[in-house]
C-alpha cells in the first residue's frame, strides 16, 4: 500500500562551530490521508528540523542531509529539483509555524498573501482569486473578511494570524497540511479556537495533519497517532490510545507522569524526569535517554536499541523491549491502579 | 489562626502610553494572600498578572491603593522599613535566559541579594552560596561557572537561589516553567513545593498552564483585562466555576486523556479587546455568551457569591 508521505531512515546533521551536531538520527515514519499525526519531543530533539526537510527547508550549510529518503504520494522530495519542489509546496503541501508574524509579510495586505498561491498554482484570475481568499478569510472565522482582506498583519492579534496562516496554508486544498506547533504562542481560549478550525478543516476536507506541539492535552485531543522524539531519534510512535494507554518507552512514561492530573481534588506529588536533556554534540554512544533512565541498563550505555515492533501500529527504540531483558512495571498515572509491563518473561 | 500575609486594596497600577492613552493593567483589584499559602493566578496574556505581581513587590510604583504587608500598609513605611519589607518579598522571572546577568559568574549572581543587603561577607558569603546551591539541587562547584553553562531548569535552580538568599518570606513566582520543557517543569514545580515547607514561604504563583496551578495553589484568582474576575479555592474553582470566562477558560484546556477528548467545549468567540480602550460595564461582555443588558451599562460588583467565593459578573 501507498503511504502519503514516507519518511525512511532520515539522517540530518549540522555543522556548526561547535562541532556537527546529529539534529535528527535514523527517522522513518509514514502519514496516511486523513489522518492527524503528533510530534511530541523535548526541545531540541528534531522535530522541526525533521518537518523542515519535508517542505526543503533545511539550509544546506550548515544543513547536510546525510542520508534517508522522504517520499509524498510516491515522489522523491529529497531529490526533487526547485521547481518540482516549488509545485508541492505551493500546491499539495502547506506549512503554519509557530510564530505567524515571522512568515507573514508585514508590508503587504494579507488578502493578497492568501490570493497570491492561489493565482500562481491554482491558476485563478485576480477577480478569482480575491473571491476566494474573502472566503478563506471568513471560513477560518475571521469576522468583516471583507474589510480583513485589505488590513496589514499587524493589525491582526495573534490568533487571527494564525488563522491568516491557516488560510493561507489551506487555500490551494493540500493534501497534507504541517502545522509547527501552531498554538504554543497563543492563549488557551484563543488555542481552543485554532484547534476547534483545524479539526472541522481536517473533517471537511480530509487533509492529513503533521501536528507537532508539546502539549500531550493537545495531542490527546486532535491526533489519531503519535510520534515521540528524544535526543533526534524517534522513540515511541503508536496509536494515541497506545500511547497513553500502554506506553513502551521510559521517557514516553515520565513525560505522562510530569503532567499534573486535571480530575479529581487530591493531589499527588509529579514525578519529574531527573537530569537534563542530551548534548547533540556528542550523543551518549547508546540510547540518548540512558543517561536520564531509571532503568536503563549496561547494555543501553553501549548500543543504541533497535525499533522494537510491539504491534502493527505501535514501536519503540528500548532496550526494555527486549525478550531477553529484566521486566520492568511502570506505575501508571492514567488510570492509578493500573501497571504497565514491558520486557520479556517475568522472572520470578 | 490564618493571618493574611499580603493585603491588597484597591490597587491600580495604570501606564500612559501617550498623551491621550492610559492602560489600565490593574483596575482597581482587592484580595489577600494567606500566610503560608500558594496562591495561583491565572488569566489570558496581557490580563494585567505581572503587572501585579511586580506592584506587590514594590519593583513598579501602584498608582493608587494599599498594598498592607504583614499589617503594615507599605505606603506609611519608613525608608528603612520599606528596605526591609522588599527584602522579605523577592520575584522568580520567566525566562531564565535573561533574567541571569550573563557576565557574572553563577556565585556572585546568587550572592547579588546578600551583598545589596550586605547580609554576610567573605568566608559566611561564600559558604551560604554553596548551601544554597545546595538547597536548589545544584553544587558548590557551579559558583565559579557562568549562566551559559547550564540548561534552561537548572538556570531557573538559579533564580530561585538568588531570590531564596535574602530569607524572604513571600515570592512572586512570575510563569517560572513556561520557559522550561514539560519534563523539566515537573523538577522546578517540585522544588518551589519543597522549599515552601522548609523555608515557610508564601508564593504568589503566575501562570498559564492551569493544570499546573491547580496542582500547586491552595486559592487561585482569574484576571481579565487588569480586573480580577473570580477568587475561590483550588477545587471550587476547578468544579464549580462561577464567572463565564472562567467556564471557558476551564473548558479550552485539552485534557490529557485520549478517551475524554471528544466532549463539548465552550469555544468564545473573538479575541480580547484592547487593553487601551475595554468595553463598557462588564470587561467580558464582548466575548461573554451569557451577556445582557445589563453588563453594557453597569461594572458588576466584586461579591463573594458562595463562602470564600468571590466573582464580578451580573449573573450572580
Ligand atoms: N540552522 C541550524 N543550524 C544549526 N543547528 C540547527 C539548525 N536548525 C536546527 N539546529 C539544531 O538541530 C537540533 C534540532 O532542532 P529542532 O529545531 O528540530 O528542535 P525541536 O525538536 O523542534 O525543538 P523545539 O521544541 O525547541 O522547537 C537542535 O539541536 C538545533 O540546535
Ligand atoms: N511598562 C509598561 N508600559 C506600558 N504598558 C505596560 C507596561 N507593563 C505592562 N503594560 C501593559 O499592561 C497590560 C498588562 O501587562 P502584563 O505584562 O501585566 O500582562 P500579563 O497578564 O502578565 O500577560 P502575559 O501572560 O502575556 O505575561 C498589557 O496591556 C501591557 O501591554
Ligand atoms: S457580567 Fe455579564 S458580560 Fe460579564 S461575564 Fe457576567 S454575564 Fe457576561
Ligand atoms: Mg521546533
Ligand atoms: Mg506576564
Amino acid at each position: 500500500m501507498n503511504h502519503l508521505l514516507e519518511v525512511n531512515n532520515l539522517e540530518i546533521n549540522f555543522k556548526t562551530y561547535g562541532g556537527e551536531v546529529k539534529a535528527v538520527r535514523d527517522v522513518s515514519f509514514h502519514v496516511d490521508k486523513g489522518e492527524v499525526v503528533a510530534i511530541v519531543g523535548e526541545s531540541g530533539s528534531g522535530k522541526s528540523v525533521t518537518v523542515q526537510s519535508i517542505m526543503g527547508l533545511i539550509p544546506t550549510p550548515p544543513g547536510v542531509i546525510k542520508g534517508g529518503s522522504i517520499k509524498f504520494q510516491g515522489k522523491e522530495l529529497l531529490r526533487a529539483s526547485k521547481r518540482e519542489m516549488r509545485k508541492v509546496k505551493g500546491s499539495k503541501i502547506g506549512m503554519i509555524f509557530q510564530d505567524p508574524m515571522t512568515s507573514l509579510n508585514p508590508t503587504m495586505i494579507v488578502g493578497k498573501q492568501i490570493a497570491e498561491g492561489l493565482i500562481t498554482h491554482q491558476k485563478l484570475s485576480k477577480q478569482e482569486a480575491k473571491k476566494k481568499a474573502i472566503e478563506m478569510i471568513k471560513q477560518v472565522g475571521i469576522p468583516n473578511p471583507e474589510e480583513r482582506y485589505n488590513q496589514f498583519p499587524h493589525e491582526f492579534s495573534g490568533g487571527m494570524r494564525q488563522r491568516v496562516m491557516i488560510a493561507i496554508a489551506l487555500a490551494c486544498n493540500p493534501e497534507l497540511l504541517i502545522a509547527d506547533e501552531p498554538t504554543t504562542a497563543l492563549d488557551v481560549t484563543i488555542q481552543a479556537q485554532v484547534l476547534e478550525l483545524m479539526k472541522k478543516l481536517q473533517k471537511d476536507t480530509q487533509t492529513a495533519i503533521i501536528l507537532i506541539t508539546h502539549d500531550l492535552g493537545v495531542v490527546a485531543e486532535t491526533a489519531q497517532r503519535v510520534m515521540v522524539m528524544y535526543g533526534g531519534i524517534m522513540v515511541e510512535s503508536a496509536t494515541v490510545f497506545d500511547l497513553f494507554e500502554n506506553p513502551k518507552h521510559p521517557y514516553t512514561w515520565g513525560l505522562l507522569n510530569s503532567i499534573p492530573n486535571l480530575e479529581g481534588t487530591e493531589k499527588k506529588q509529579l514525578i519529574p524526569i531527573e537530569g537534563s536533556p542530551p548534548d547533540l554534540f556528542s550523543p551518549p554512544k547508546g540510547c540518548p535517554f540512558a543517561p536520564r533512565c531509571k532503568y536503563a541498563m549496561d547494555i543501553c550505555l553501549e548500543e543504541m536499541p533497535g525499533d522494537y515492533q510491539i504491534d502493527e501500529s505501535h514501536s519503540a527504540r528500548c532496550w526494555l523491549n527486549d525478550s531477553r531483558a529484566p521486566k520492568v512495571e511502570m506505575p501508571f498515572t492514567l488510570e492509578k491502579e493500573k501497571t504497565v509491563t514491558v520486557g520479556g518473561e517475568s522472572i520470578d | 489562626m490564618t493571618k493574611n500575609l499580603v493585603e491588597v486594596q484597591s490597587l491600580k497600577k495604570y501606564f500612559k502610553i501617550k498623551s491621550d492613552v492610559t492602560v489600565k493593567s490593574v483596575d482597581d483589584i482587592s484580595f489577600y494572600i494567606r500566610k503560608g499559602e500558594t496562591f495561583g493566578l491565572v488569566g489570558e496574556s496581557g490580563s494585567g498578572k505581572s503587572t501585579l505581581g511586580k506592584t506587590l513587590v514594590g519593583i513598579q510604583a501602584a498608582s493608587d491603593g494599599d498594598i498592607i504587608y504583614n499589617g503594615q500598609n507599605i505606603k506609611q513605611l519608613n525608608k528603612e522599613m520599606k528596605r526591609n519589607v522588599n527584602k522579605e518579598m523577592q520575584i522568580i522571572f520567566q525566562d531564565p535566559h535573561a533574567s541571569l546577568n550573563p557576565r557574572m559568574r553563577v556565585g556572585d549572581i546568587i550572592a547579588e541579594g546578600i551583598d545589596a543587603y550586605k547580609l554576610f561577607s567573605g568566608k559566611d558569603r561564600t559558604n551560604r552560596i554553596y548551601e544554597l546551591l545546595e538547597r536548589v539541587g545544584l553544587s558548590p562547584q557551579h559558583a565559579k561557572r557562568y549562566p551559559h553553562e547550564f540548561s534552561g531548569g537548572q538556570r531557573q535552580r538559579i533564580g530561585i537561589a538568588r531570590a531564596l538568599a535574602v530569607e524572604p518570606k513571600f515570592i512572586v513566582a512570575d510563569e517560572p516553567i513556561s520557559a522550561l520543557d514539560v519534563s523539566i517543569q515537573a523538577q522546578v514545580i517540585n522544588l518551589l513545593e519543597d522549599l515552601k515547607v522548609s523555608e515557610d514561604l508564601t508564593y504568589l504563583f503566575i501562570a498559564h498552564d492551569l493544570g499546573m496551578v491547580k496542582h500547586i495553589s491552595d486559592r487561585i484568582g482569574v484576571m481579565y483585562l487588569g480586573k480580577m474576575m473570580e477568587l475561590s479555592n483550588s477545587d471550587d474553582m476547578f468544579t464549580n466555576p462561577l464567572h463565564p470566562y472562567t467556564q471557558a477558560l476551564l473548558s479550552a484546556i485539552p485534557k490529557t486523556n485520549p478517551r475524554d477528548a471528544k466532549r463539548e467545549r465552550i469555544v468564545l468567540a473573538g479575541d480580547p479587546p484592547s487593553p487601551t480602550n475595554p468595553p463598557s460595564g462588564c470587561r467580558f461582555r464582548t466575548r461573554c455568551p451569557h451577556a445582557m443588558e445589563v453588563c453594557a451599562l453597569q461594572e458588576p460588583q466584586w461579591k463573594e457569591v458562595e463562602k470564600e467565593h468571590w466573582t464580578a459578573c451580573h449573573l450572580y
